[in-house]
């Protein structure tokens, strides 16, 4: 059986009394690309949290990289190796973008991954370094989102949404440096509503609906009514 | 006494004030907690300083090499045992647990060293002063409590703005959640605040005890006039509660001239007006 980088056994989440998933079995290997998709409220977010340690959860295990991680506070989750880009980019508003990228690295980890190689993915943020991370455009902000998250040098990349809000042009340009990125061997999941972008960029996809897993596999083998039939559940 | 010596003195008791308020302005800025015990913890670190220095015949500004580490520690333990565990989205709970901390302080200081006034004797220094043109004299001892006033508001600066512990500070002010996932253990964070805070309280506390009489009720009074300070230099901006601190120092010199029993009165009536017509102070911090 081949090593797995990430691997969930009935993980069930909950915000107070509300149960948002209800037995997730997930499993990710070094180097793959998988995407999330599901519609609105179909627990794909809370997935990710889950995964980091911002939500509540039970599960049977939660192991990365060899490692048991569940019931651990983010911090610790974060320093094995974890990194997550989280919905709605959420920089820092009182720290500048070099800043706001500078603070990815607090837990010191060592890699490819410093400010010189941020800036050479996306020039653009060098010559705005020294501006308020929310004084740039959405897609800058998502780059400087997407360059925080990577300056922890990640075993495994969690993308909420990177897409949401942005121009189809700016999506793409976006994309493209991800891939770029995952080339070497970073894994990654991606949370995606748009399930055509989902699947171009994806080994392999998790169809979530109402809190479970309703359907999984390469893209190649799903057909597109077998998709449609599990993302809407009709 | 003259208006201009007036003025300087009130300047120069400014800088206590801010060093009153900055310990409180950082930690309302890292974690939304409003330490009502604040002005006790002042107390507490010039009881601290009058103990170090009846048991040994050292300087009370010497004190200060014990008092800071030992305030500091103590803020990280307090910051990790009490108020963590009352912060979340209401502000309400660590608001109540530091009043209850403040009923504890000043019961316990009173229990410990009485009601009597206590004062730290610092010799020459109390006395010493510099003479100016126009008949004015500056005293060695406000004139040093100034410039550590700068001094400490400057570091404090250099350290939130220069380091990777202040990068971490803002970011933690700014969103808790996210600075949990860049890594950051929020709750140790937290306790370093309440620890530099702390730190900046003994300082304030030991120039407190050198400057006037103190007993252990008069704590709740130097917590208000923190308040005025941050508040009319602007929430957020240190070198806003500097200048906030000289307001305050200035309208008090300025009241006690006209009649000594007014010096309280018109710092509070300033106060009061700069509320009614600037209220978000001279300095607020654009977010």
């Amino acid at each position: 059986m081949p090593f797995k980088l990430l691997e969930t056994r009935g993980l069930m989440a909950f915000y107070g009394d509300f149960q948002a998933l209800f037995g997730i079995d997930f499993q990710i290997e070094p180097g793959e690309t998988i995407a999330v998709i599901g519609s609105n409220g179909a627990g794909k977010s809370t997935f990710l949290k889950s995964l980091v340690g911002l939500v509540r959860t039970k599960a049977e295990t939660v192991s990365f990289d060899g490692q048991a991680i569940w019931g651990k506070p983010a911090y610790r989750i974060i320093a094995q190796g974890m990194s997550l880009v989280p919905e709605g980019r959420r920089l820092f508003p009182s720290l500048t973008v070099e800043e706001n990228l500078s603070i990815g690295a607090y837990s010191r980890r060592k890699g490819p991954w410093n400010l010189d190689a941020v800036y050479t993915v996306f020039p653009v943020l060098k010559e705005k370094r020294i501006l308020p991370g929310t004084a740039l455009s959405g897609g800058q902000q998502q780059m400087v989102a997407l360059g925080r998250a990577l300056m922890a040098n990640p075993k495994l990349l969690l993308c909420d949404e990177i897409s949401l809000g942005l121009a189809p042009i700016v999506i793409r340009e976006i994309y493209e440096q991800l891939e770029r990125i995952t080339a070497n061997e970073t894994t990654v999941i991606l949370v995606e509503q748009d399930v055509k972008q989902a699947m171009a960029v994806a080994d392999r996809v998790y169809c979530f609906r109402e809190g479970r897993v309703v359907l999984e596999g390469r893209p190649s083998d799903l057909g597109r009514e077998q998709i449609t039939k599990a993302y809407f559940g009709v | 006494m003259d208006l201009p010596a007036t003025l300087l003195d009130g300047v120069l008791l400014g800088g206590l004030y801010a060093l009153f308020a900055a310990g409180l302005s950082l930690i309302f800025g890292v974690m939304r907690l409003v330490n009502i015990a604040h002005g006790d913890l002042i107390l507490l670190s010039a009881f601290l300083a009058l103990t170090v220095t009846t048991h040994f015949p050292i300087h009370p500004l010497l004190s200060l090499l014990l008092v800071v580490p030992l305030m500091a520690v103590l803020g990280y333990g307090l910051q990790r045992a009490v108020f963590n565990r009352t912060l979340g989205n209401d502000i309400l709970p660590p608001l109540l647990v530091s009043f209850g901390l403040s009923v504890f302080l000043q019961n316990a200081l009173l229990q410990i060293f009485r009601a009597d006034s206590q004062r730290l004797h610092a010799g020459p220094l109390e006395t010493w002063h510099i003479d100016l043109p126009f008949g004015m004299t500056m005293g060695a001892l406000p004139c040093l409590m100034f410039i550590v006033a700068v001094l400490v508001i400057g570091g404090l600066q250099l350290l939130l703005f220069r380091t990777a512990l202040g990068r971490a500070l803002r970011a933690v002010s700014d969103d808790g959640q996210i600075a949990q996932l860049m890594g950051i253990n929020n709750a140790h964070l937290y306790g370093v605040a309440m620890a530099i805070s702390l730190a900046v309280v003994s300082v304030a506390g030991v120039f407190l005890g050198i400057r006037a009489n103190f007993d252990p009720s008069i704590g709740p009074t130097r917590l208000i006039f923190a308040f005025e300070a941050i508040i009319i230099g602007g929430l957020g901006d240190l070198w806003g509660t500097l200048a906030g601190g000289v307001i305050l120092g200035v309208a008090q010199t300025l009241g006690a001239r006209i009649n000594p029993g007014y010096q309280i009165l018109a710092g509070h009536l300033v106060f009061l007006a700069i509320l009614t017509v600037r209220p978000q102070g001279f300095f607020p911090r654009s977010r």
